[in-house]
């Protein structure tokens, strides 16, 4: 039965273009206070005539455009968003009020040292907090993204095997690794080679074993991986990988199962990547901005990207000149915004807040494991952490997959699971309810889930054609990239 | 729950984790503070930068005025806290605004298609230029001396490890505009793309419709950036170019020290299949009404890996929105306008200094003090409340002794005498 929705109206809304009537204004500009000048005259040539097909609409016009689109969304603020390794926990709003502080809003990345102490200190605390979480010796801060810090730390890879006089071939990848992974290889000019993995979802040791050489890089591990399983021999990797002279990169997309209880740098990572916007709760925002930090451990600081911001005798310092640098990855000082937001998570949480808010992560999957084990078909028997990851063996036979659950998820009141993710599980549900969940939400899920099962059984046909509930039913995607429409024309 | 799962306490959650892995003691960060704790300490290192009552620092970030139903928009739960709309049905929302965000910047930029964005417009620069490889098969890229240097520095980084070969062509000592002569003598059957940027660094605008004609001559592409797009309001858009790549930032996106900012990605139709980023079409639902998804994927890492465009997964969605929001408020007549009033204030501060360059600028401009460094003029604003312009020696070793100073809508004229006054004109 469905608990957690009931229908209401909802407005409709045309694009901007259409809306708009010519003349329309939505901006007043204060008078100009010295003499216009004619644009045809002083721009050699280079003048426009118009934006043709720009919108033209009032302000109320533009307040209700955007607020009834807002409405077609679904947000972390309605639900449960139980997205596996995109970690949709809740956001809390004092983030957003602190990265609008006006001092720091408004500060210019380029202003001299001295007027912009309060940014670089943020950056300090920032980087040595992160230092602390993963165990790591030195942290950028530059990198925009996930993928952009797994860029940055391949990068630095070869720079110090180049300081070494080679720079090797090959990137290792398990083969339940995003999708990230090996594209960011290919992009720092490595040859890509899949290890497989075991029974339990892990790193097949032994096939690691064969297959690192003197032409291996590094292999990028994601822990705990996809699956949702730590893995337990990572000890073993790392020697295996360190005795040729490989280095260990770990993916930190799920490091918010290990915050507080385990530190990467404990247990043989030489560089590693956080997103910010997961494990440390800055808002998604439909896709974006992120950050993604890269922490190294000693030998790979050197090779850090400029600038880097340190403690002086007179305050904080800005050093561009570091002359084994891999050079900037990005200008001025990364995502500063997004780092003011998770250094404020930081400290409500607090040392013992972080561990507890890992715990109970991982309470809250292996919650969801347990009460829905036996409805779908668990993918491994290895514990969880932070997410579990079920197939659609069960429903499979019915002709009902992983992606109709997820649709008719919907109409019960919730984002859909991760989709048929990892790669190396046939029909994939990988569930992540982060720990800013309550029991009762989780319950909700629960139900909703059993509930879809006994559809599958009794009606397959109700969950294949999902959702039924939503303002927009299925969308054909498959027209989409067939006649790719990629912009609006009159 | 514990009790339901079988379990005594939290801690034999990970009690399968071996030994050696596990920290054994509490993470040595201070205890967590209350909110107000929070927002007095983010105030105070507000408040340890100094507050500066105009600035004429420009340089690739532009204090523009900020609408206030740009931050009532994203400040929206629905907007803030929604994932990647890879769920159409219930996206909708987003997936609406980036249709629209992907035709207004087409608008603007004369361009075929346009991405979702990308991180911003120094990471924008070198995703341009591979794109210009894999579209054309060469491994040179010609970037022009007055494009952002943070820009070609990210640039360089990105050759040390890709089949990239990029070189420098210079401007000319005193117009400040692209050396079409020393461009043409680097160009070679082996060249991918010519990369320059209009407004260019120094604020001149550069020709572009010539620089097009000379690369295609050479069977290069031309990418043509920007830094400051408010200038499209009123310049010609670069409908030459073939690929355009840029920043956003003017376009109601606060300094912020540097970031998040949002970087643009648009080129002609044919190079579509080429381009990084996530892309929004337009298709029907199963009510046969228009709805949006995001679409060809497979150019993508989720879907193609190690063969994909880029590696390029989350983006700058949220301060895209803000950017939408923007260029809605401001519309067709609206960024004319704002364009006209940044013009018409640098060209009366323009007027009052001494112009280190003759080419045309739209809210930048090089300028000599008449007498001192540039440190000393600018440590002259600084006392009276002015954050000054750019010391341009601090990238160009040949222009020390000039600076970079930007006029905005947010400047007024009583401050641009004082920067005329300091300057010494």
């Amino acid at each position: 039965m469905i608990r957690k929705t009931r229908l209401h109206l909802v407005q409709n809304e045309g694009l901007l273009f259409e809306e708009s009537s010519p003349g329309k204004k939505a901006y007043q500009l204060p008078g100009l206070d010295v003499p216009a000048v004619d644009p045809a005259a002083v721009l050699d040539g280079q003048a426009r005539e118009e934006i043709e097909g720009f919108p033209e609409v009032s302000e109320v016009e533009a307040i209700r455009h955007f607020t009834r689109l807002s409405t077609y969304n679904f947000a972390i603020d309605l639900g449960m968003y139980p997205l596996g390794s995109c970690t949709m926990k809740y956001n809390p709003r004092v983030n957003e009020a602190v990265a609008r502080t006006e001092g720091l809003a408004w500060a210019h990345p380029y202003a001299p040292v001295e007027h912009v102490q309060g940014c670089l200190e943020v950056i300090h605390r920032l980087e040595a907090n992160l230092a602390e979480i993963t165990g790591m010796d030195a942290v950028t801060l530059q990198p925009a993204a996930g993928a952009h810090g797994e860029w940055t730390g391949i990068m630095l890879v070869r720079a110090l095997l180049e300081s070494r006089g080679n720079p090797r071939k090959k990137i290792l990848v398990p083969d339940s690794a995003h999708g990230t992974n090996p594209a960011t290889a290919a992009m720092c000019g490595y040859s890509v080679a899949n290890i497989p993995s075991n029974a339990k979802g892990m790193v097949d040791v032994a096939a690691l074993a064969a297959a690192v050489d003197e032409d291996t890089a590094a292999m990028m591990v994601t822990n705990p991986n996809t699956l949702g399983v730590f893995e337990e021999q990572i000890h073993e990797v790392a020697r295996l990988l360190h005795a040729k002279g490989a280095l260990l990169y770990m993916d930190g997309a799920n490091m918010n199962a290990l915050v507080g209880l385990s530190r990467p740098g404990d247990f043989g990572v030489d560089v590693m990547h956080l997103n910010l916007h997961k494990t440390f709760s800055t808002p998604h925002g439909g896709g974006g901005p992120g950050a993604g930090p890269v922490a190294v451990k000693k030998h790979l600081e050197p090779f850090l990207p400029t600038p880097r911001v340190i403690r002086g005798k007179e305050g904080f310092e800005v050093v561009e000149n570091l002359p084994q640098s891999i050079g900037k990855v990005r200008a001025f000082h990364g995502n500063f915004g997004v780092l003011v937001r998770a250094l404020a998570y930081i400290m409500a949480h607090g040392g013992a807040g972080l561990r507890r808010a890992t715990a109970d992560a991982i309470l809250n999957a292996n919650y969801i494991r347990k009460h829905l084990a036996g409805h779908y078909e668990l993918h491994t028997e290895a514990p969880s952490m932070h997410e579990c990851v079920f197939s659609d063996d069960k429903q499979s036979p019915q002709g009902v997959r992983t992606g109709d659950i997820a649709k008719r998820l919907i109409d019960y009141g919730f984002h859909p699971y991760t989709v048929s993710f990892p790669l190396i599980v046939h029909g994939a549900l990988m569930i992540e309810p982060t720990e800013t969940e309550s029991k009762q939400e989780l319950d909700l899920f629960i139900d909703a889930m059993k509930s879809i099962a006994r559809e599958v059984e009794e009606d397959p046909q109700l969950v294949k054609s999902a959702p039924h509930r939503t303002r927009t039913p299925r969308v054909d995607e498959v027209l989409a990239a067939r006649k790719p429409i990629l912009r609006w024309r009159p | 729950m514990l009790a339901s799962l079988g379990l005594s306490s939290t801690a034999s959650l990970y009690a399968h984790l071996p030994g050696e892995a596990l920290l054994g003691r509490e993470l040595a960060i201070e205890p967590g503070w209350s909110e107000y704790e929070i927002v007095d300490w983010f105030r105070a290192r507000g408040e340890a930068n100094t507050h500066f009552k105009a600035s004429f620092l420009g340089a690739g970030v532009y204090a523009h005025y900020r609408p206030v139903l740009v931050d009532t928009v994203v400040s929206r739960g629905e907007f803030l806290t929604s994932y990647t709309p890879y769920q159409a049905e219930i996206a909708q929302g987003t997936l609406t605004t980036i249709f629209e965000f992907q035709t207004m910047v087409c608008q603007l930029t004369g361009m075929d298609v346009a991405n979702a964005s990308m991180y911003d417009g120094s990471t924008a620069v070198p995703e341009a230029a591979l794109m210009a490889m894999r579209i054309t098969g060469r491994d040179h890229v010609l970037v022009a001396r007055s494009v952002h240097p943070e820009y070609r520095q990210v640039l360089a980084t990105n050759a040390r490890n890709q089949e990239m070969t990029v070189d420098e062509f210079g401007y000319g000592p005193a117009s400040g505009l692209v050396d079409l002569a020393g461009l043409e003598a680097k160009l070679s059957a082996k060249t991918a793309a010519v990369i320059v940027q209009s407004p260019n660094f120094f604020g001149c605008v550069e020709q572009v419709r010539a620089l097009a004609e000379l690369a295609h001559k050479h069977g290069a592409l031309l990418v043509v950036c920007f830094a400051e797009a408010v200038s499209l309001g009123l310049l010609r858009p670069p409908s030459e170019a073939d690929i355009v790549c840029g920043e956003l930032q003017s376009f109601a996106i606060s300094p912020s020290f540097g970031g998040p900012f949002a970087g643009v990605m648009a080129c002609k139709e044919k190079y579509l299949r080429q381009m990084p980023g996530r892309l929004v079409g337009q298709t029907v639902d199963a009510n046969g009404n228009r709805a949006f998804c995001l679409t060809l994927s497979t150019r993508e890492q989720h879907i193609r890996r190690e063969r994909a465009t880029s590696n390029i997964c989350t983006n700058q969605a949220l301060v895209a929105l803000m950017a939408t929001v923007f260029m809605t408020v401001y519309g067709k007549e609206g960024l004319r306008e704002l364009a006209l009033q940044n013009l018409s204030k640098a060209r009366y501060l323009g007027g009052k200094l001494r112009r280190r360059f003759t080419g045309a600028y739209f809210n930048e401009v090089a300028a000599t003090p008449a007498k001192g460094t540039v440190a000393e003029a600018n440590a002259k604003l600084a006392a009276r409340g002015i954050l000054g312009g750019l010391d341009l020696g601090r990238f160009y070793p040949e222009l020390s002794g000039n600076m970079l100073l930007c006029a905005t809508e947010m400047n007024k004229r009583e401050q641009m005498d004082i920067v005329a006054e300091v300057m010494g004109a």
